[in-house]
């Protein structure tokens, strides 16, 4: 089946941790589906990606220009699917600004990720990426981003910060940090950390009176909370949290 | 109000509390001094039933229940309050929403009503008034970026909102400067002062005493209670040391 060779493996980079037998039962046209965003100069976008639903797998690829002095914002909540991916390609024009803020959550053996390619074509864009991934059982988040500095594109200034917050043992985050940077006056910042629940944290809330669940939510809640600060819509943001906190209730 | 009969306690198998017993009457304020590495801590967080520290003997009964059957949430709608040595940082959860959860936990736990969002602000605003707090502190994450005076200010205000029967303070003087000490001391009087309440307050230094008047004053050393006194006990231990006034009991045991 000359078809089957164009199937992603986990020997693409952007597919390194990802579930690729869940990819099997996917027609080879969704790799093909892109959602083109262009955001024409100075102007400002606003995208909300939710998995929330289902267990199939289930693909979100976003291609994004951001002209020149623009501002692109991507929001993202991956709570359900086998494999839940969302992934997008960013092109970034002169001053322009790409903001992404992502939560995974999940449990059994799923696998949820974010996985970007920001490029930094022009002077002075800026980027900044937040992911926080809460996992359980044997399941898996992960955060690939690349971000490519081209040689002129000086004074840019890229971040990306990712958290994992492990609930039991059996799960995993894995994060990918991967900068190209061919500029010499620029700011390019990564950072990643994986942890459990701070039981010290637990115990003075069980010492106010908290029960060990309320504890655990309102300690889950803050931690994902950083990926969604850039967010502006409260109402919004509230709507966000909640898809990532009736998973883990169901779990709890 | 409290009872601990012959207490004894590990942590990471080393045992700490070794047949500790004392009894702390309502309405009845019980200073706890003794050198460092007595049990004094170890005796607090044992009471708050923190995970590690692992009751081998004894008993302790508190308005009339088995404490230590408790789990730690339930001690504390039970009416128990442990005051931290060291207040824990919870970055992400400001102080209104950690005490209005807590205080409704609480309160559920007693089969009483929730308050309403407008009526915890009110009592919070009232608590946080008498320990000089601002109201914008309490919106602030958890003890977060909080000074060491700040955060034994907050757990004074902590203590005002949940309102128990009974407190154990650890070291809340520990950190503090002279006016603060007396912020908080002036704190533990207004809220827990009172014939139906009850404190265990474990402190290294008279000055704190000098502000709250403690009724009985017990000495902790190697984890037991070796002596049990009035006011002046502390006074004797500011001026002649744990050694001096620990003698006479050495010589007879």
């Amino acid at each position: 089946m000359p078809e089957a060779a164009t199937l992603p493996t986990r020997r693409d980079e952007a597919w390194r941790y990802s579930d690729t037998d869940a990819l099997a039962a996917l027609d080879l046209g969704t790799f093909e589906d892109w959602q083109d965003i262009d955001v024409p100069a100075d102007g400002s976008h606003h995208e909300i990606v939710t998995i929330a639903e289902g267990d199939s797998t289930q693909l979100r690829r976003l291609r994004i220009t951001v002209g020149e002095g623009a501002t692109c914002e991507v929001f993202g909540v991956i709570a359900a699917a086998q494999l839940g991916r969302v992934e997008a390609v960013v092109h970034l024009e002169r001053g322009a600004h790409f903001e992404m803020g992502g939560i995974t959550v999940g449990g059994s053996d799923t696998t949820r990720e974010f996985v970007s390619h920001v490029i930094h074509a022009e002077p002075e864009a800026t980027s900044n990426q937040t992911v926080r991934s809460v996992h359980w059982g044997k399941a898996t988040g992960n955060f690939l981003g690349r971000i490519d500095v081209v040689r002129h594109a000086q004074k840019t200034d890229a971040a990306q910060d990712f958290k994992g917050l492990l609930l039991e043992k059996g799960a995993s985050v894995n994060a990918v940090p991967q900068l190209e940077i061919f500029a010499d006056d620029v700011k390019c910042a990564h950072g990643a950390t994986v942890g459990q629940l701070d039981e010290m944290a637990r115990y003075y809330m069980a010492a106010r009176g908290l029960p060990p669940e309320t504890a655990r939510r309102l300690l889950v809640q803050a931690f994902l909370g950083d990926a969604l600060v850039a967010l502006d819509d409260d109402a919004e943001r509230e709507r966000l949290m909640d898809v990532a906190l009736a998973k883990l209730e169901a779990h709890l | 109000m409290l009872k601990i009969e012959n207490l004894t306690a590990t942590v990471a198998d080393k045992q700490i509390l070794n047949g500790l017993s004392l009894e702390v009457a309502a309405g009845e304020i019980h200073a706890i001094m003794g050198p460092n590495g007595a049990g004094k801590s170890t005796l607090s967080y044992v009471l708050g039933g923190r995970p590690g520290y692992e009751v081998t003997g004894g008993s302790v009964e508190f308005i009339g229940q088995d404490l230590l059957d408790l789990e730690p949430h339930e001690r504390a709608s039970a009416g128990l309050f442990l005051g931290f040595q060291y207040p824990v940082e919870i970055p992400g959860v400001s102080n209104v929403q950690f005490l209005r959860e807590s205080l409704n936990a609480q309160r559920a736990g007693r089969g009483e009503e929730a308050l309403t969002g407008g009526e915890f602000l009110k009592l919070a605003k009232e608590k946080a008034g008498l320990l000089g707090m601002d109201m914008e502190m309490l919106k602030r994450n958890v003890n977060v970026g909080f000074s060491g005076g700040e955060k034994k200010r907050a757990e004074m205000v902590q203590m005002g909102i949940l309102d128990p029967k009974f407190a154990v303070l650890d070291e809340t003087d520990s950190g503090l400067d002279i006016d603060a000490l007396r912020v908080v001391g002036e704190g533990i009087n207004a809220i827990m002062r009172d014939p139906a309440k009850g404190v265990l307050l474990i402190t290294h230094y008279q000055r704190l005493l000098d502000v709250v008047k403690p009724d009985k004053v017990s000495i902790l050393a190697a984890g037991r209670i070796v002596q049990t006194g009035g006011p002046d006990l502390a006074l004797r231990l500011e001026e002649e040391g744990y050694d001096a006034v620990m003698a006479p009991e050495n010589a007879n045991a």
